[in-house]
């Protein structure tokens, strides 16, 4: 089985899930975690044997020389020459395993969803399928077409199990990624016209040299399309509202995984087909993401919603990702690869501390209502520390890996680029400390906040009774947290064939 | 010269068997059934029809594949082309006719299913003709019909609000086509299309005369009544509502196929060389830049008036004008891959539309009404037709993999392919694509009362089972005309040759 089988198992689980009886609930949990480790477990082998093979070439040739795994390459639409192209390279793998990883753990902290198990679990299945299929997709249209597969459940997703304004916030994201992908999809057309109408094959499309004038015109409009879903400021702002009123797997998916499938389209489809249109727009890139970078991280220094704070610091590190995009060398590049995946982990453990954890217990997510928890729920502040300390990019974590190199990167192409993004550190460290003091640390809430009862206001020692974290959140948030760690003490584990398949797209190959 | 009748009624085997079943359906109903039950009424004459419109595909199961055959003088045509839409009208009405039998079409029930597949004649016909006076006449047996079926309702003010609102309209619509049509004849001296195709062809270097002028734009007006495209769509929001649902759903696809599909060939066979430039920046005069501003004005108005809706059957009516307008950026493209696409889109979206209104007209007569709160909570209370609903609406959307947004996606980019050097038509795409952008607003809106809002009501809805199936077929053919269009396309391509044989580029 190949790596392909990601996707083939989970709409598998799709169907399976659909064929059940709304009333066997845990059944359906089950299937649906099941196909998630199955999943897992096949893009994990499959990631080793990669690495493997990457290791052995770099030993014996010095260098990559293609990095691509073919999987598949048929013909699917003749008439526009559309082919189910789907190949792999050491780019696209660390963000396939850590779909499954998300997967995997969003199931688990999704154990408590008692209403319209079976729709849930169906919705989130498509969606996680839609991504797995982005990151193979090697063609435009067919990346197009996984990409708005995963676009739509996102929205059912959040409408019916979401809180907070969740009709509004599931809309706005649902619309943004819409608008984004339009652009995208003119993009396309223009691309394939540009080259010749003979393919939409990216590989191929990249050997096509496209018109340095069409490029100027054409990269801006492929570029934001999947930009607005990285995150990108200034048209970040369905970030925030979208992650507060998902319920906590789809907040975990939309930032651990969906504002991923953005950034990743940005260097696919549009870094390496308009490599002139890059080099024309990389200043306005850069700045864009710095500004992201440092706004993202003020807004959630000043935020009262818990869940807002986490929303907030996902711009922010996303903006990294794009900032170490548009550095174009290795360094740089390659942190922002490795933060893809690092955010990835760290945004789906800070929300799961935050929608799981501590919203499904107390029902309140103002900073000002909640306090002391680390007493009532140790395990939850165990892990929002961990978390919170891989955001701020704490040696010995995997962000700060992925940090350092993006701030190395900048600097080489320019120092004030990095100095002005360097103003987020303590911005972040800030606002980390600021949540885990007001959550988990202060006993007393403030005056006049009483009459919000979820047991605080018996103040005394006495701590107010929460339902205790369950054995899925344990083991989820275990298997999370050893990912940060794994990454950031031996980060060649994933660094290696990032590095290499960096240098191949420097050299200009695809 | 004498008329070869035995040759005109094998060559219209089709529509003979539809005729005589529509006869033998009257007939039932007044001698055997009359006094019977409603249902038991209802269901005998509809599997009549049924079974009628399954024996009118015999005939064309054997001119499939056979060498085309020109009847009176190239008045009518029957190639592969013809014979494919025909198929894809029986098709049609026979899921609209099973729809009808679930649904209270009034006392007059040997009527209904008579006009019904008399109006199935006339788009049959309307898809064989290729001549002026003939497809005038196919397109009023069709749109006599349909102003008859929109009345059925006879208690309903509503119903009748709408019928004589959409005659009124169809009557001025076929007084500005059969205007323009004389204005064709007196600049042309033709009625047949291939001749007036030649005629314009001996001329193409004087620039187009003030006479055919007149008569291309008032025939254009004409047939932007029939399909409903802005500024000629005042019609459509009407009639669709106030419709029973399932002729709704007959007016919105078999009528839309059968209206597009002889547009098609009118404009791409006769007005071969009057296409003008619709490319930014270089106008002229020519139909594809009447083309082109109908459909900029139609992808605007009915999504952003879609967005105000509360009635389904509104909401789609104005969907269906903004398709209108995606379907003439396909026609503007003024090339084979154009009309392929056009060809493509009008199955994929008659489909779409079919099940979305079959779905609404099996719900609404149960749930109490066709007004977007009476569909709250549906999907608990009937989750099959809910998950249809969903694959109809998102495929009116235009999401993949359903066969919405290939269709889109391919009437794009041939509009694109045209002038690629350019991006002429550029200006056009990028237009339809936001718009569909847009258009995803009120179609969520549309499954957030199916799928998000709880119903007050939760008692679960029976539909039966034949009409499960039926929608579950069209469903099925709506994913894989998304999922896997290769065949269909190549059967389409293959057929759309004879359309632009007559291009000069």
């Amino acid at each position: 089985m190949q790596v392909d089988w990601t996707i083939y198992l989970t709409f598998l689980g799709v169907g399976l899930i659909m064929l059940l009886p709304q009333e066997s609930k845990s059944l359906i949990r089950w299937v649906a975690l099941v196909t998630g480790v199955a999943a897992l477990l096949v893009a994990l082998k499959d990631y080793f044997n990669y690495n493997d093979w990457v290791n052995a070439q770099i030993s014996a040739h010095g260098a990559l020389q293609d990095g691509f795994t073919q999987i598949v390459n048929v013909s699917w639409i003749p008439a526009l020459n559309v082919k189910y192209h789907l190949a792999v390279d050491g780019i696209s793998y660390p963000l396939i395993v850590l779909n499954g990883f998300v997967c995997v753990t969003g199931i688990l902290f999704s154990w408590n969803i008692e209403n319209r198990v079976k729709e849930f679990f169906a919705f989130f299945l498509t969606l996680i399928a839609g991504v797995y299929g982005v990151f193979m997709a090697m063609d435009l249209f067919l990346l197009l077409v996984f990409y708005e597969l995963a676009i739509i459940p996102k929205y059912f997703i959040i409408a019916i199990w979401g809180s907070t304004r969740k009709e509004y916030g599931a809309m706005k994201l649902v619309l943004y990624s819409f608008v984004g992908s339009a652009l995208v999809l003119i993009g396309i057309l223009a691309a394939y016209f540009a080259a010749g109408g003979q393919t939409f094959d990216i590989l191929e499309l990249a050997k096509h040299p496209i018109a340095p004038d069409v490029q100027v015109w054409v990269f801006p409009l492929i570029f934001v399309g999947f930009a607005v879903l990285a995150g990108m400021w200034p048209f970040h702002t369905w970030a925030p509202t979208g992650h507060v009123a998902a319920p906590t797997a789809a907040s975990m998916l939309l930032a651990g995984v969906v504002m991923k499938l953005g950034s990743y389209g940005c260097f696919r489809g549009a870094m390496l087909l308009f490599p002139h249109g890059f080099e024309y727009w990389k200043w306005w890139i850069a700045w864009m993401a710095v500004i992201g970078i440092v706004y993202g991280a003020a807004v959630a220094l000043v935020q009262k919603d818990f869940k807002f704070i986490i929303g907030y610091s996902s711009v922010s590190h996303m903006g990294f990702v794009l900032l170490g995009l548009a550095t174009l060398n290795l360094i740089g590049m390659s942190g922002a690869i490795l933060q893809m995946f690092s955010h990835g982990i760290v945004a789906s453990l800070l929300f799961a501390v935050v929608g799981r954890m501590v919203y499904d217990r107390t029902h309140t997510r103002q900073l000002d209502e909640l306090g002391g928890l680390a007493k009532v729920i140790p395990f939850a502040c165990v892990t929002f520390v961990i978390a919170g300390a891989a955001s701020m990019g704490m040696p010995g974590f995997s962000g700060f890996v992925a940090e350092y190199q993006i701030f190395v990167g900048a600097f080489h192409m320019h120092p004030v680029l990095a100095l002005a993004a360097g103003l987020s550190i303590p911005l972040t460290v800030a606002y980390i400390l600021n949540a885990n003091d007001k959550v988990f640390m202060e006993q007393d809430p403030p005056a006049g906040d009483s009459g919000h009862g979820h047991g605080q206001e018996e103040s005394g020692d006495s701590p107010p009774a929460l339902p205790p974290i369950t054995l899925p959140e344990r083991v989820a948030a275990m298997i999370l947290m050893a990912l940060l760690v794994i990454v950031g003490v031996y980060p060649s584990i994933m660094l290696n064939m990032i590095k290499a398949n960096v240098q191949l797209f420097l050299r200009g190959a695809p | 010269m004498p008329v070869p009748y035995f040759d005109v009624l094998k060559g219209l085997g089709a529509e003979v068997v539809l005729t005589l079943t529509a006869v033998v359906a009257l007939t039932l109903d007044l001698v055997s059934v009359r006094r019977a039950e409603m249902s038991v009424r209802s269901r005998t004459i509809g599997t009549t029809a049924v079974v009628g419109l399954l024996a009118a595909i015999l005939p064309l199961w054997q001119q499939f594949n056979s060498p085309p055959t020109v009847l009176l003088g190239g008045t009518l045509v029957v190639d592969d082309l013809s014979v494919f839409f025909k198929l894809v009208i029986i098709g049609l009405a026979v899921i609209t006719v099973l729809i009808s039998m679930d649904y209270d079409v009034g006392r007059h029930v040997g009527e209904y299913y008579a006009v019904l597949l008399f109006g199935a004649v006339g788009m049959m016909l309307l898809i064989s003709a290729e001549e002026l006076i003939t497809i005038f006449v196919a397109l009023e047996l069709t749109s006599i019909s349909l102003y008859i079926l929109t009345a059925f309702h006879k208690g309903e003010l509503r119903s009748q609000e709408a019928a004589v609102k959409y005659f009124m309209f169809g009557a001025i619509s076929s007084a500005f086509l059969l205007f323009g049509l004389s204005y064709v004849f007196g600049a042309t001296g033709a009625t047949s299309l291939r001749a007036i195709r030649d005629a314009v062809k001996l001329t193409a270097g004087l620039g187009m005369s003030p006479l055919l002028a007149t008569g291309l734009l008032f025939t254009i007006v004409g047939f932007g009544f029939k399909v409903a495209v802005v500024p000629f769509h005042l019609w459509a929001p009407d009639a669709y509502e106030g419709a029973p649902t399932p002729v709704t759903a007959y007016i919105a696809t078999g009528s839309k196929v059968a209206s597009f599909f002889v547009l098609l060939k009118v404009l791409y066979v006769g007005f071969a060389g009057l296409e003008g430039s619709a490319f930014w920046g270089h106008f002229s005069s020519g139909w594809t830049m009447l083309l082109a501003v109908t459909a900029a004005l139609s992808m605007v108005l009915g999504n952003c008036a879609a967005i105000v809706q509360h009635n389904v059957k509104r909401l789609l009516a104005y969907s269906s004008i903004a398709h209108a307008g995606y379907i003439f950026i396909g026609l503007v493209a003024a090339t084979q891959m154009g009309a392929t696409s056009v060809l493509f889109y009008i199955i994929v979206y008659a489909l779409t539309n079919l099940g979305a209104f079959g779905v609404v007209a099996a719900l609404s007569s149960r749930a109490g009404g066709d007004e977007m709160q009476n569909f709250d909570g549906m999907a608990k209370r009937a989750p099959l037709l809910s998950l249809f609903m969903l694959i109809f609406v998102l495929s009116l959307a235009g999401i993949p993999p359903l066969g919405g947004f290939f269709g889109k996606f391919y009437l794009f980019a041939a509009a694109v392919q045209r002038d690629a050097q350019h991006f002429g038509l550029l200006w056009l795409v990028i237009l339809g694509i936001f718009m569909s952008a847009v258009s995803l607003y009120y179609y969520l809106i549309l499954l957030k009362h199916f799928y998000v809002i709880d119903g007050a009501d939760h008692s679960p809805i029976i539909t039966p089972t034949y009409l499960n199936v039926a929608l579950g077929l069209v469903a099925l053919a709506v994913v894989a005309l998304g999922v896997y269009p290769k065949p269909i396309l190549e059967l389409l391509n293959s057929f759309s040759y004879s359309v632009v044989a007559g291009w000069v580029h």
